[in-house]
């Protein structure tokens, strides 16, 4: 499997995002970057976490206008994975990728913590390594990751089961709706996941829960 | 626009923060009375906060030398070896004046300032820690001056993207009028490719880089040179607005630069700004510097030559390069959307001289300007000492009373509050985040090894006697360093004090510089960067002396580490380097102050000898893999380190005393030199070992109880549930700050 990340000025979780894919697959990733137009043949686009564009306007929107994620959302239409993590989540919003929208926390402050996770939908090619139900640990770090979609988008998305990670066992970090942690399209082949699993997935890390992620997307022999 | 014909008056000249003598002094130098410009100039190159005219004669006498020192005071950052190639680059540095004004722009800009300075000299960042010190709780200033510089902290970092590792946060009526924010970062480097600020070559090209040049923080550095009083509000103009992004931005694109060989020299553009930084480089490499200010890039219209000297508009740089790598150089920049300028060149003068308009509106003598700056030899007296505590001094409380009041207290409460708003993650290489004795932090790349961090300074020994005090925070640095199984390495000190014009001031600074270079020596903890922070006064009253150290440690192999949380039930806790009786001083402890109000008694002495023998012995038994936890006795005693242990793994513990008698000095004496470790219960010939070898070193480690159950049982107190130990430790802060 081959991999792009998505490389943005303010984006600094790419380097944990590049050293886990490298970890979990043996095999660096490409990078490309923001005024890029095409992206060469891969099977998997991440955008990372961090500030893009210093998150002046509102979080992901600069980004999602920028040259390369409208190669992302060519390629997102043909079936390409997209994985956007954190900041990622937040332009794949704001590029209409996946919807809904991530707000301000509800405590208003940044939040650095380990949260626990539910699997919602283990059927995913995100997720299939993990079982149905099952809790994981994550760590969370943002500011801006209170999701909310309107009654009836949450319904399709709930309905759908595209609904993919919860904040379980009460520790929501910031009063996103439904305790909803991640989400795909409609398709399936496009995730948005505000906790860090590139962040947990070595024993350096206190945990690998979040190396199944990176195990089921790209396909690694069990 | 020019500002021709501003005559200079006396009181131009006090609004300048220079005094008559040093403005004579600035007459015999240039035979002529200086422009308008000329004189920003001086006050900005002469003031305290760039000059260290007062604390320079005592700061030469610290120790800054060794084995494994590359870089000393006087760079950017402090430079030190770690082996295979590879350097650590670190400094502290305070923003204590604009976080009082302004306290998220303040905070924000000191973390941005501590970053630039280490990826300035060619270093990514790695590990960020902060220490903060503000009024008391009920002050009204100080929720809101906590939530500011905590979001500013973690504003700047957070989107850098550098992980905070650690940090102190301290509340004391002494602070109500001058909050401290003391910002480390530390970063990594190979040991050939680090970059200085000493110019080099004559007729090169002097390049500004990064963001625009605006009218923010003209005057700061002054302003952070002189006291408070009531105008206050008045000085918030002289606050920089920070932004991270072009920072981060920033950082990527030297980076870049630097690896194309194209980088000469090398200043980031702090305290007094353009002003500042030319001054260095010229000064250093004993060369002239011309500046065309025609050309620098500014985002505001009209600029004065005074106003662009002294702005401190944040995220800038100079260089001087390689003339044939310029247009590659442009091209990293462009590409990262930043700035890139030349506004002048290297000259053989030794002149410092500033065109605009097509005129020249300054033209100094450098070196005086620079690093021949006034130096004073300030009159200081040392302070009385004070007198020992008899056992009636004492009041009494039960323990297990007083330990929950301790572990619920502002001062010794769990910072979850403030360290969750920290990204403590980000590179995913943090071993041991905030909230232990050391913050932990693997050496990307690397197989085994790990650096650590710690940051310490207990004030309130520090006010009874400096020189204890100085000493003392030193050794709990190195402590903390060593409590993780690090080798401690070198320090970076940030010396916060009142006005040192007061010879009562200047004895506090005098004696803590010479009990921290009397620790730093015994202790082979060379001091390779520093911050003075001076006039830490309003209306006349002065902050308690701070001289906080941050210390970094090698862990050769991180595999090694231990943490402070008991490891597992049924294991044998020992406290190694405990005196007759194991714990005995009470004076300037927190059971007096947090639990009676009290700060009374001298601070407890610090045996250096002593403290080296069991660091390193403590130090060798984890290297062993021989103990399970580890944990310094600091703040609290006995009985707030056990419940520390307790508090972080779930575990209770029984710990039994031999013998009876008064438990007080047991618990909570602050006896220095002491560590908790436990060891696995199966493991007799170590315990053995442990008591017979610490007995030819000539020191006690008694074994004291056992961990397990779930309640912490010390002997001749009531048992208290662990649960309710960190219902205790972790309610403080949330409910002062949200409650």
């Amino acid at each position: 499997m081959k991999t792009a990340v998505v490389l943005l000025p303010g984006l600094n979780r790419d380097r944990d995002m590049i050293a886990a894919i490298e970890k979990v697959s043996g095999q660096p990733p490409l990078t490309v970057w923001q005024t890029d137009t095409e992206i060469p043949p891969v099977d998997l686009i991440v955008v990372p976490g961090g500030f893009s564009y210093g998150d002046y306007l509102r979080c992901g929107a600069i980004a999602a206008r920028m040259p390369v994620m409208r190669a992302v959302a060519y390629h997102a239409a043909r079936g390409v994975r997209v994985l956007g993590v954190c900041n990622g989540f937040q332009i794949l919003l704001e590029a209409g990728l996946l919807p809904g929208a991530l707000m301000r926390n509800a405590s208003l402050k940044f939040v650095c913590r380990e949260v626990k996770l539910e699997v919602a939908n283990a059927q995913t090619v995100f997720t299939n390594r993990y079982t149905e139900g099952q809790i994981i640990r994550c760590p969370v770090a943002h500011h801006d990751g209170n999701y909310f979609a309107d009654p009836e988008v949450l319904a399709r998305l709930e309905d759908n089961r595209q609904v993919v990670f919860r904040y379980a066992e009460g520790t929501n970090p910031n009063g996103s709706i439904n305790d909803i942690a991640g989400i795909v399209n409609e398709a399936g082949n496009v995730l948005g996941i505000m906790p860090h699993p590139e962040n947990l997935i070595e024993d350096a890390h206190g945990g690998s829960d979040g190396r199944a992620l990176f195990e089921s997307v790209l396909e690694i022999a069990a | 626009m020019s500002i021709p014909n501003i005559p200079i008056t006396d009181e131009l000249v006090a609004a300048h923060g220079l005094k008559p003598d040093e403005y004579q002094r600035i007459l015999d130098l240039i035979g002529r009375e200086p422009s308008f410009t000329e004189l920003g100039i001086f006050s900005a190159m002469w003031n305290e906060h760039c000059s260290y005219k007062s604390s320079k004669k005592w700061l030469r006498t610290l120790p800054t030398t060794g084995p494994r020192v590359i870089q000393g005071p006087g760079e950017n950052a402090g430079v030190v070896d770690i082996g295979d190639g590879l350097a650590v680059v670190f400094k502290m540095e305070s923003h204590n004046h604009p976080s009082y004004i302004e306290p998220y722009q303040g905070a924000a800009t000191g973390v941005g300032g501590i970053l630039r300075d280490v990826f300035t000299m060619g270093a990514r960042p790695i590990a960020a820690m902060n220490a903060l010190r503000f009024g008391e709780p009920d002050h009204p200033k100080t929720k809101h001056l906590v939530s500011g510089v905590v979001a500013g902290v973690g504003g700047y970092g957070n989107s850098f993207g550098v992980p905070t590792v650690g940090g102190e946060v301290e509340f004391d009526a002494r602070y109500n009028g001058n909050c401290l924010v003391n910002a480390f970062a530390a970063g990594l480097a190979e040991t050939n490719k680090i970059f200085y600020s000493k110019a080099e070559g004559v007729g090169l090209p002097v390049v500004y880089l990064g963001a625009k040049t605006g009218r923010d923080g003209v005057g700061g550095a002054t302003m952070a040179s002189a006291e408070f009083d009531d105008q206050i509000e008045e000085k918030r103009p002289t606050v920089q607005v920070g932004d991270p992004f072009t920072e981060k931005c920033l950082l990527e694109a030297c980076l870049e630069l630097m690896a194309t060989g194209a980088v000469i020299a090398i200043q980031d553009m702090g305290a007094a700004g353009l002003t500042c930084s030319a001054v260095e480089m010229g000064a250093k490499g004993d060369l002239g510097i011309e500046l065309d200010l025609d050309r620098v890039p500014v985002r505001e219209e009209a600029m004065s030559a005074y106003e662009m000297m002294l702005s401190e508009s944040q995220e800038r740089m100079l260089m001087v390069l390689r003339p044939e790598k310029e247009a590659e150089a442009e091209a990293i920049f462009t590409k990262w959307g930043l700035d890139f300028a030349i506004v002048g060149k290297t000259t053989d003068d030794l002149r410092f001289r500033i065109l605009h308009l097509g005129a020249e509106v300054a033209n100094l003598p450098i070196k005086e300007l620079g690093d021949e700056a006034p130096e004073y030899d300030r009159p200081w007296e040392a302070g009385e000492a004070t007198a020992a505590l008899a056992y009636e001094d004492v009041p009494r409380t039960p323990v297990h009373e007083a330990l929950l009041k301790l572990l619920a207290s502002p001062n010794l409460s769990s910072r979850r509050w403030v360290w969750e708003q920290y990204d403590t993650l980000i590179q995913g290489n943090s071993l041991q985040r905030p909230g232990g004795d050391a913050g932990v932090v693997r050496v990307d790349g690397h197989p085994t090894k790990a650096l650590a961090f710690s940051c310490d300074v207990t004030p309130r020994y520090c006010e009874s006697d400096p020189f204890e005090g100085g000493k003392q925070a030193v050794a709990e640095c190195w402590r903390n360093l060593t409590a993780v199984g690090a080798l401690p390495l070198a320090a970076t000190d940030n010396l916060n004090f009142g006005n040192p014009e007061r010879p009562e001031i200047m004895g506090q600074l005098v004696r803590a510089i010479q009990g921290i270079g009397e620790a730093c020596r015994e202790l082979d903890f060379p001091i390779v960067s520093g911050n003075v922070s001076l006039y830490n006064e309003t209306n006349g009253r002065a902050i308690p002396p701070t001289p906080a150290i941050a210390g970094v440690g090698l862990l050769e192999d991180r595999s090694k580490m231990v943490r402070g949380g008991f490891a597992a039930e049924g294991e044998r806790i020992l406290l190694i380097g405990a005196p007759e009786g194991w714990g005995t001083h009470l004076g300037r402890s927190a059971y007096l102050r947090e639990v009676h109000g009290l700060d009374i008694g001298p601070p407890p002495p610090v045996d250096l000898k002593k403290e080296r023998i069991v660091g390193d012995f403590v130090r060798a038994l984890i290297q062993h893999g021989a103990v399970t936890a580890v944990h310094d006795l600091s703040d609290g005693g006995l009985a707030v380190g056990l419940a520390e242990m307790a508090i972080a793994s779930g575990i209770g513990c029984k710990i039994n005393l031999p013998w009876l008698t008064d438990p007080l000095p047991i618990y909570f004496g602050e006896d220095q030199a002491r560590y908790l470790v436990t060891i696995s219960t199966f493991d007799e010939n170590l315990l053995r070992d442990i008591g017979e070898e610490a007995r030819e070193l000539g020191f006690h480690a008694p074994w004291i109880g056992e961990t397990g159950g779930d309640r912490l049982n010390l002997f001749g107190a009531d048992a208290i549930p662990v649960a309710d130990l960190i219902a205790a430790h972790e309610s403080w802060f949330p409910q002062f700050m949200d409650g």
